[in-house]
């Protein structure tokens, strides 16, 4: 009778050593994709704050939904070669392909005035070392950690009855990140350009430049227009007259920025994006862009990318920024999701982006 | 007691070299996909070039499992073990290969640079450049990551069966000591 319990408990003992492995690994691969942690921050969480204050736009990008396909190219003048080895910097022309946005993730929104616009480009030099950025017309980025970005989406979402967001939240959200106070001040308080080509974009992030011999570099850089900046001055009831104007303006001539790098002074904040950096800092001119085509997002060449802006070049780090690690993921998963679904047609249709036989007129 | 033979020992490395590789891989691949964390782009960029180095470890190892046979399963095997055993054993040779290869052409499909330990090398793609394509073969990737990760599951339970439960020499002969005390068969108990 003893030896029956013995061996029994032995053979427990020994099919215990058969299972705990294998429940020890599937325990490991369950937290590592965070099925065991729900409070942790994760792309779909990230998504699903994007998505409440936009609603559901299959086929198209779940921020910055609504834009314009663009192409020129950017000519390097090699004044930042020595900072950065990507040939991108170094002297010579690279083609680009572009888009312009308006951010938020409403494919169908209003124009206006204080919406925030972006530029997003592809360098595509000819060894295949892309630069892919996607840059904002702010002077900072309004929070500095991915979780605050998170619960600034869930603060700031329209609310479904009034189409604005609520004031309570949103204030209840500003009392609770003071740090974030001097950001959202110097972004209510920007200046406002006339529209898409007038206005200057800036990388927010840091990233590194590294040198043929290693030496890394925290820069910021900032597409500024080289056509005269004017004001707003209104739109006229047009849905879409940002939008009409840049496809006015490229029809008509090529548009131009130069790409100004900013490098790091002593007390700039690499790691922080809505900590803006000391107007004293060095800058370099590392060339210009120039943009002469534009087209609907309808089966064009800005669509089926995406402008990740952790896709660089060799020459080119990320930067200990926590943003850019949550906006490539966030791309990612924003790209994933919307390639695999059936898109209606952009608000920017190809019909618009035919050039006006006014536009033919001034080209010719 | 039937006497197993041993694995190889080029065998035995590439198995529990990759064994390791594997387990970390889908490990990375999930905590990947879904964090929003610093160690993101990292891991990523690792993910990359480990998947790549398993592909390799994977065709050198399918030239090496016919070339030297493996050992043979104990006779005594229920038909269902045995089958359940050849069939498990294609399906992972399978994976390993199908596994990066998805990875490296659903890269390819979404138009991404395919960077390997660092930035300097590149992959050339292996597909055209398709968003659906991407999307479809995104959705693959984590389809099979997960069937193969069941499978090292079933493949770490079935060793330990054979070990602690048949004791019949079948985990003793993928183990990398076993050549160090040959003298310690598991004999006893049958």
């Amino acid at each position: 009778m003893t030896t029956n319990t013995h061996m029994l408990s032995g053979s427990i003992l020994r099919w215990l050593g058969v299972i705990t492995l294998p429940f020890f690994l599937m325990l490991s691969f369950l937290w590592a994709g965070g099925w065991l942690t729900p409070y942790r921050l994760t792309q779909a969480a990230m998504l699903d704050a994007l998505q409440k204050g936009s609603g559901m736009h299959p086929g198209f990008r779940r921020n910055h939904a609504k834009g314009v396909c663009v192409a020129g190219w950017f000519e390097g003048n090699g004044s930042a070669s020595s900072l950065s080895m990507a040939t991108v910097l170094q002297k010579g022309r690279v083609p680009v392909v572009g888009r312009f946005a308006l951010a938020g993730g409403l494919p169908y929104q209003a124009d206006a005035p204080e919406k925030v616009r972006s530029m997003a480009l592809r360098l595509m030099p000819s060894d295949r070392q892309e630069w892919r950025m996607g840059i904002n017309d702010i002077p900072v980025f309004p929070v500095g950690t991915p979780q605050e970005f998170h619960d600034l989406q869930l603060a700031s979402h329209p609310d479904l009855t009034t189409g604005k967001p609520d004031p309570a939240r949103m204030q209840a959200f500003r009392t609770s990140h003071p740090w974030l106070q001097p950001a959202m001040a110097q972004i209510g308080r920007r200046p406002v350009s006339s529209g898409f080509a007038d206005d200057t974009y800036r990388s927010l992030d840091s990233f590194l430049f590294v040198a043929e011999d290693g030496t890394k570099t925290a820069v910021r850089w900032a597409m500024v227009p080289v056509q005269p900046v004017m004001p707003e001055i209104g739109h006229a009831n047009d849905h879409d007259y940002l939008f009409r104007k840049v496809i006015e303006d490229i029809h008509t001539h090529p548009l131009q920025w130069r790409l100004m790098v900013t490098l790091a002074g002593s007390g700039d904040a690499i790691d922080n994006p809505s900590k803006g950096w000391s107007q004293d800092d060095r800058q370099i001119n590392a060339g210009t862009l120039t943009l002469t085509g534009i087209g609907s997002e309808e089966n064009g060449p800005c669509t089926g990318i995406t402008f990740d802006p952790l896709v660089l070049p060799e020459g080119i780090m990320p930067s200990g920024d926590p943003i850019l690690q949550a906006r490539s993921a966030a791309y990612m998963r924003s790209f994933y999701l919307r390639s695999g679904e059936r898109p209606t047609a952009p608000a920017v249709s190809a019909e618009m982006t035919v050039p006006s036989a006014n536009a033919r007129d001034k080209k010719s | 007691m039937k006497n197993v033979k041993s694995f190889t020992l080029p065998s035995r490395i590439l198995h529990w070299v990759m064994a390791v590789m594997i387990l970390a891989m889908l490990l990375i691949g999930v905590f990947m996909a879904s964090t929003v964390g610093s160690g993101y782009y990292r891991l990523v960029a690792l993910h990359r070039s480990v998947g790549i180095a398993i592909l390799v470890l994977a065709m050198l190892r399918l030239g090496n499992r016919l070339h030297t046979p493996p050992p043979s399963l104990p006779e005594d095997l229920p038909p269902v073990m045995k089958i359940g055993a050849h069939a498990s054993h294609i399906l992972l040779y399978v994976l390993m290969i199908v596994l990066p290869l998805v990875g490296w052409g659903m890269l390819s499909a979404g138009g991404y640079p395919i960077p390997l330990w660092g930035q300097s090398v590149l992959l050339p793609p292996i597909l055209p450049h398709d968003p659906v394509l991407w999307a479809e073969l995104r959705s693959v990737h984590t389809l099979l990551a997960f069937l193969l990760f069941g499978l090292v599951l079933a493949h770490v339970a079935a060793a330990l069966f054979h070990g602690l439960i048949r004791r019949d020499g079948v985990l003793r002969s993928m183990l990398l000591r076993e050549r160090l005390d040959p003298i310690s068969q598991e004999s006893h108990g049958d």
